[in-house]
C-alpha cells in the first residue's frame, strides 16, 4: 500500500507564510530551494553543505535568540548525518526550536536512492525516544495548516515533525551562494554589526 | 638536606602549582573575550572548563554526540549574538572536517581549544595517527592553528585567539600540548 505523501512547495510555503518572525534555517540540496522558492528573506539562513549541520546551526541560533522561534526546514538525508543531534537537542531542551524534517525517503540530490526513512526508521519516533516535547508525521496539507497553528502556541521544548513529501525533483530555486553576505544579512536583521 | 635542594624543592611545587591554575585562568580570559556558550566533547585535559562554564549562569553549554555538532551550534551562535568556544581532544578534530567548511565559507568566528593525544607519553597506540594528523588537517581544512606547551602561554594564546576570531572573523584551533596536561593517569 502506497501512503499519501504532499507537494513540498505548497507545504514550505504554508509554513512559511505562517513563520509569525520565526528565524528560518535550511538543511542544503533541496529544503534551502524550498524555502528560497517561497520567498528570499533577510531572516533565512541557507546552507549549501555542511551536511548534518543545520539542527545544529538552529540550536545554536535558538540558544542566542530565546525570545524568537527556530524554524529549521532540512531534508530526510541531511538530517540523517546528525542523528546524535536529536540527543544533544533534547539534552540542550531548547523551547523555541522546531524541526521540520521534509522526508522524500531517499537521496533526492544524487538520484534518488532510498535513504532509512524508506526503510523504517521513523524520525518522529527517535526524537519521541529521545525525550521531545512534540513530535508527529504529517502526510497531508491540511496537517500542514493545522500544524501553523500549533507551532504559534509555546513549547515545552524542541518539537520535530515529519512532512511526508512526493519524491520528485522540482525546478531548483537557487539561494545566494556567498555564505558570508547571507550571514551579514541575517545578522544585520537582528541588529548585529557584521563583523 | 642542602639549600639547593630545598630550593629545587620549592620551585618544582611552585612550577607544579601554576601549572594547575592554568584552567582557571584560561577560564577567565575566555568570559573576559565575552564568550557565553560553550559546546563540548569531555577531554580530562578540559575538566576544569567544563566544571566552570557548566556552573555559569551567564553561560550555555551543550554536551555533544560528537565533535562537529559543536562547529555548527557556534555558527548558529554566532548569528544570533553570541560568542561560542568548543572543546574537544584531538581525537575529535577528525570528525569536524566538513562540518568545518560552514566556518571557512561562512567566516564564522571560531574558537576550538583541543588537548592533544598521541604525542607525549601516550599509553594508546590508537591515538597516535589522529594526534599527528590534528594540526594537518585543521590547515588542510583552512583554520589557523596556535599551540602552547606552557601554561603561561596557554593563556596568552587563547586571548590572542579568542580577539582573532572574534573581533576578526577568524577560525582558529588552539593546540595545548600533551606534555602540558601530563600523563594520563588510569
Amino acid at each position: 500500500m502506497t501512503l499519501p505523501t504532499m507537494d513540498r512547495r505548497v507545504a514550505v510555503k504554508r509554513l512559511l507564510d505562517a513563520r509569525d518572525g520565526a528565524l528560518v534555517v535550511t538543511g542544503l540540496g533541496s529544503p534551502s530551494y524550498d524555502v528560497h522558492a517561497a520567498g528570499d528573506r533577510d531572516d533565512n539562513y541557507y546552507l549549501w553543505g555542511a551536511m548534518g549541520g543545520a539542527a545544529l546551526v538552529g540550536l545554536g541560533l535558538a540558544q542566542a535568540q530565546p525570545q524568537r522561534r527556530v524554524m529549521v526546514i532540512t531534508g530526510d538525508g541531511e538530517q540523517l548525518m546528525a542523528f546524535g543531534s536529536l540527543a544533544t537537542i533534547s539534552v540542550a531542551r531548547p523551547k523555541n526550536l522546531d524541526l521540520i524534517i521534509l522526508d522524500n525517503q531517499h537521496f533526492g540530490e544524487t538520484g534518488m536512492q532510498s535513504s532509512h526513512t524508506g526503510r523504517g526508521i521513523g524520525f518522529d519516533k527517535v526524537a519521541a525516544a529521545c525525550g521531545f516535547a512534540e513530535v508527529a508525521e504529517l502526510r497531508s496539507l491540511e496537517e500542514v495548516d493545522a500544524l501553523c497553528e500549533k507551532l504559534r502556541r509555546p513549547a515545552e521544548g524542541p518539537r520535530l515533525f515529519v512532512l511526508k513529501i512526493t519524491a520528485e525533483n522540482l525546478p531548483r530555486s537557487l539561494p545566494p551562494r556567498d555564505a558570508v553576505a547571507v550571514k551579514n544579512r541575517l545578522r544585520a536583521h537582528l541588529g548585529f554589526a557584521t563583523c | 638536606m642542602t639549600a639547593s635542594l630545598h630550593a629545587k624543592q620549592a620551585e618544582t611545587v611552585t612550577q607544579a602549582a601554576a601549572s594547575a591554575q592554568w584552567p582557571d585562568q584560561v577560564y577567565d580570559v575566555l568570559k573576559a573575550a565575552g564568550i557565553n556558550q560553550m559546546s563540548y566533547v569531555p577531554d580530562a585535559g578540559h575538566t576544569t572548563l567544563i566544571r566552570r562554564f557548566s556552573a555559569d549562569p551567564e553561560v550555555v553549554t551543550n554536551v555533544l554526540t560528537t565533535e562537529e555538532e559543536g562547529i555548527a551550534i557556534a555558527a548558529g551562535s554566532w548569528l544570533g549574538g553570541k560568542r561560542s568556544v568548543v572543546l574537544m581532544q584531538s581525537s575529535g578534530v577528525g570528525n569536524c572536517i566538513n562540518m568545518l567548511s560552514l566556518s571557512v565559507q561562512a567566516r564564522f568566528p571560531l574558537l576550538v581549544l583541543v588537548t592533544m593525544r598521541g604525542e607525549w607519553a601516550e599509553f594508546n597506540p590508537w591515538q597516535v595517527p589522529m594526534g599527528q594528523a590534528t594540526e594537518a588537517s585543521l590547515r588542510a581544512i583552512g583554520l589557523s592553528v596556535l599551540r602552547a606547551e606552557t601554561g603561561p602561554d596557554l593563556v596568552d594564546t587563547v586571548a590572542q585567539a579568542a580577539a582573532m576570531a572574534f573581533d576578526a572573523d577568524q577560525q582558529i584551533a588552539v593546540l595545548i600540548g600533551q606534555r602540558l596536561l601530563g600523563k594520563k593517569k588510569w
